[in-house]
């Protein structure tokens, strides 16, 4: 297995060979440094971890950070993150041509926001007819009936807030690699907006 | 959003400069079974839309009287080549009104003198 952070630029389309047109998702990936190994002897499992992005300013790290950082001998991160890789000692960098052209990945991000939402939005709800007289048009409908269960079931899908939440998307294909400006090119798209932190990994 | 764009230009192609109006004719790749040949559309450039990679061009051209459009990518792999064979004169960056004209209404003006000095093709 092999994981990298990056950050969500934006989308775009590229062209295949074949003339085919195909969405993609820039994504500016690496270079990462591991900052921490996790043995299975002292933590229990095998991990690294690793840090991206730019420096944190000095008020952003604290007692115990501070000592992570300075034991890898790394600038302070803004990004941590663990990926369950072995065989990479502290202060080694990944970089995006870990990974190449036709890989199978998976991302997972933080989704954009959306508020509070009705049921429609949030869990597909069909809702009722537009016009023709109906009154019921966004409503959830029932959420229990009166005689049984004459109370409303846990985890009933209601309106509430929806978004912001980590997602993952799975079987991706990495269409490009371009090691020399760190960027990669994943097929569709990815959770969250421009700016989103994506942890990238293939099996 | 500039890495977006340097990412583009690298799927970006040199292509044959032609305007709205002109008179081309294209080229397009078309695979049959195994083999591949090139297919020509001859016509009227009456729009180019987008920009950068994403660039179209719309051909519109009359086929044993009734009008075809054909819309392709610019940068697209499958487009061969672009020859043009005339330079049209015209006011308008969409030629959309050309598809109401008939006959001699629907002729575009040549241009006298190609200040661009590109090349035609015969």
């Amino acid at each position: 297995m092999t994981g990298i952070l990056g950050k969500k630029i934006g989308m775009t389309q590229v062209y295949l060979e074949d003339g085919r047109v195909i969405p993609v998702t820039v994504v500016e990936a690496g270079p990462c440094t591991v900052l921490q190994v996790k043995t299975p002897q002292k933590d229990g499992y095998e991990a690294v971890q690793i840090g991206f992005g730019e420096e944190r300013k000095a008020n952003k790290v604290n007692k115990p950070l501070a000592g992570l950082f300075k034991k890898a001998g790394t600038p302070a991160f803004k990004q941590l993150r663990e990926f369950k890789i072995a065989g990479l000692k502290v202060g080694d960098t990944i970089k995006v041509d870990s990974f190449s052209k036709g890989d199978v990945v998976n991302a997972a991000g933080t989704s954009k926001g959306k508020g509070f939402q009705g049921v429609m939005k949030r869990h597909n709800f069909k809702g009722g007819p537009g016009s023709h007289g109906s009154m019921f048009n966004r409503a959830p409908g029932s959420i229990g009936a009166s005689s049984y269960p004459s109370r409303v079931w846990k985890g009933i899908r209601m309106a509430g807030h929806m978004g912001d939440e980590r997602v993952t998307v799975q079987n991706i294909t990495v269409v490009d690699v371009m090691p020399e400006k760190n960027i990669i090119l994943l097929k569709g798209a990815v959770p969250g907006g421009a700016n989103t932190i994506i942890e990238i990994w293939k099996d | 959003m500039d890495l977006i764009k340097s990412v583009e230009e690298q799927f970006r192609k040199k292509v044959t400069s032609f305007r709205v109006g002109d008179t081309i004719r294209t080229f397009v790749k078309v695979v049959e079974g195994d083999k591949e040949r090139l297919q020509p559309f001859e016509g009227v450039v009456i729009a180019r839309k987008g920009q950068g990679v994403n660039e179209t061009f719309m051909v519109r051209k009359i086929s044993f009287g009734v009008g075809v459009e054909r819309i392709f990518p610019v940068h697209s792999p499958s487009i061969d080549k672009v020859e043009v064979l005339k330079r049209g004169d015209v006011s308008r960056a969409k030629l959309y009104y050309i598809r109401h004209k008939k006959g001699k209404d629907a002729k575009i003006k040549e241009k006298a003198r190609d200040i661009r000095k590109a090349p035609v093709a015969s």
